[in-house]
């Protein structure tokens, strides 16, 4: 039988490499927008077995929730993303130092 | 299974937003670039209308949809603030957009659905209705950043906030996942009763209020979550760092008293180092970092990091008397900002951005009139009296000193002190300094109306706090 505990501590194993991964990351900002997907599927993960091990629902509906506004979350950001490399002509998030002070 | 009918009058101007959102959406997609007028009268119209059905069914209240959704005072008043002062914003931004060539239906579009977010968050009852607010706003906001697509700061600046934005977005949903495996709820109600209950485990309670203060520290741009603040208010179109640095800023308080207060209020002996913190940090860097600026964008972001650090010390006071002085301070805030904002849209014309301190050199001699609103605005913000900022500053420091965190006050007063010398620089700098071009300076009536409306409403809320003061006590009590 898997606990509760195992559930969490791969949720929080896969939280903190998301985080580690966006603050580490001096490279590319497609992989920034990976670890951000990363990160809510942590919390989705930490929902559903809270909510199983609870028996109360609304930890699952929640997560669909998530799960869409995640989608339009993407969306966006790689709208910004396409226009980003519109203008700079590089995904590079060292080069990303107009604004600074 | 039974299934029960909301009590839909509640929401009714959320209702009529979203009614009218839509419509203007499809305005915007038949007419195109001919849409853009109507797009604006249709909004105008829409915030008229939602501020009005608000204020008919103002104080009456109770919850609905399942208890995931409160109509309350707190609500009420925050939200008739969030909707008159999105009125004033879109009047500012028009002439703004128009001379940018930015003015397109997109941007009324994504005002008037941001609006409804923000309305959403300060009426959420429920993590879920929470967080479906915040993002519908912070979405919004994302794309309103990166719509001058050719300019190069613009686009970086919405990358920034996209990228800080969502992070906050997943350390506050990680902390709503810990608070709903320590209590086996959602509901802020459920939440706050299984915590007075008694008997959950202390420390998976504060690991969760860790990641909640996190997500708030980063929605409301506290140090040391201030990163990505600077930066999109200096490279967003001036008309959207108006729209940014307004409105969500009493969302985003509501969202704090909301998951704080009304649901972790019992322990808040967990949360109130962390805000100490927060808020000492925040005054400190916001006023010192803010003297080095040149560009007033800039600046004035500085500035709103030391306003945040002032307004949280309201709210760790965890006292009534504190969340009321925290609540005066955001809507009193958001006012300032809007004029000082305003202002800069004011001064600018096209191909010409008046964002940088030297800008304003001489301005009393080129418009009086703008050069005294202008004055009002900055000694407001520096907490002079008799304006209305110099009540904020001196209700939540009284909130303080009852809570004998005399430190804190202390610093507070220093930095307050500190803070007054950036904003009396641009005062000299407009009064003092020979202007660079002579030429007087002319302005739509509409924003010469709308300034000197909104300059002297901070003049008469400093002269007559009491009403405002009152209505911020009345909710909280």
């Amino acid at each position: 039988m898997i606990a509760l505990s195992d559930f969490l501590i791969l949720g929080a194993l896969l939280f903190s490499l998301s985080v580690a991964g966006i603050f580490i990351n001096r490279k590319n900002i497609i992989i920034l927008l990976m670890c951000i997907e990363l990160m809510l599927l942590a919390v989705n993960l930490n929902f559903i077995a809270f909510s199983h091990y609870s028996g109360d629902i609304a930890g699952q509906i929640f997560v669909f929730f998530i799960l869409t506004v995640a989608a339009a979350e993407a969306a966006i950001g790689l709208a910004i993303l396409v226009v980003l490399f519109r203008n700079m002509h590089t995904i590079n998030v060292a080069d990303l130092d107009t604004l600074k002070g | 299974m039974n299934f029960e009918v909301p009590n839909m009058i509640f929401a009714l101007p959320e209702m009529f937003m979203l009614g009218m959102a839509c419509v203007i959406l499809l305005t915007v997609a038949y007419l195109g670039e001919k849409g853009a007028n109507i797009a604006y009268g249709l909004s105008q119209f829409t915030l008229i209308m939602t501020a009005f059905l608000i204020y008919r069914s103002f104080g009456e209240g109770g919850l609905t949809f399942d208890g995931t959704y409160i109509k309350d005072t707190f609500s009420d008043v925050l939200k008739l603030a969030i909707t008159v002062i999105n009125i004033a914003v879109l009047l500012y931004s028009t002439s703004y957009l128009k001379s940018r060539g930015l003015f397109k239906g997109e941007y009324y579009v994504l005002a008037i659905f941001s609006t409804l977010g923000m309305m959403i968050m300060v009426s959420a009852n429920h993590f879920l209705t929470l967080y479906l607010g915040l993002e519908l706003m912070s979405l919004c906001l994302y794309a309103m950043v990166a719509m001058h697509r050719d300019s190069k700061v613009a686009t970086e600046a919405a990358m920034k906030y996209f990228i800080l934005g969502a992070i906050a977005s997943g350390m506050l949903l990680y902390g709503m996942s810990i608070i709903y495996g320590a209590t086996g709820s959602l509901d802020l109600a459920t939440i706050a009763s299984a915590i007075q209950t008694g008997g959950l485990n202390d420390t998976v309670l504060s690991f969760g209020i860790v990641f909640l203060v996190i997500g708030i520290g980063f929605k409301l741009g506290a140090v040391p979550f201030h990163m990505w603040l600077p930066d999109v208010y200096h490279g967003a179109p001036t008309a959207v760092t108006l729209f940014l640095a307004t409105a969500p800023k009493i969302a985003a308080f509501a969202m704090a008293i909301r998951i704080l207060v009304d649901g972790l209020g019992d322990v808040h002996q967990h949360w109130q180092g962390m805000l100490i913190m927060l808020s000492v940090l925040s005054m400190i860097i916001g006023n010192v970092v803010a003297i080095a600026q040149t560009n007033l964008k800039r600046m004035l972001a500085y500035s709103t990091i030391s306003h945040v650090g002032f307004m949280l010390l309201g709210v760790l006071s965890g006292s009534q008397e504190g969340y009321a002085a925290a609540m005066f301070y955001a809507l009193v805030y958001s006012l300032m900002s809007l004029g000082a904002f305003g202002m800069i849209i004011l001064m600018s014309r096209q191909g010409f951005e008046a964002d940088n301190i030297d800008d304003y050199k001489g301005l009393s001699e080129r418009n009086p009139w703008f050069a005294l609103m202008m004055l009002i605005l900055m000694f407001s913000m520096a907490g002079i009296p008799p304006l209305a900022g110099f009540y904020a500053k001196l209700t939540v420091i009284k909130a303080i000193v009852d809570i004998n965190l005399m430190s804190v006050a202390i610093v507070a007063v220093l930095m307050s002190v500190i803070g007054a010398f950036y904003y009396l620089r641009i005062i000299k700098v407009m009064y003092f300094d020979k202007a660079e071009q002579n030429e007087p300076l002319e302005a739509p009536t509409d924003m010469c109306i709308m300034i000197s409306i909104n300059a002297l409403t901070v003049l008469a809320l400093g002269l007559f706090p009491g009403a405002l003061l009152a209505i911020c006590a009345s909710v909280f009590f």
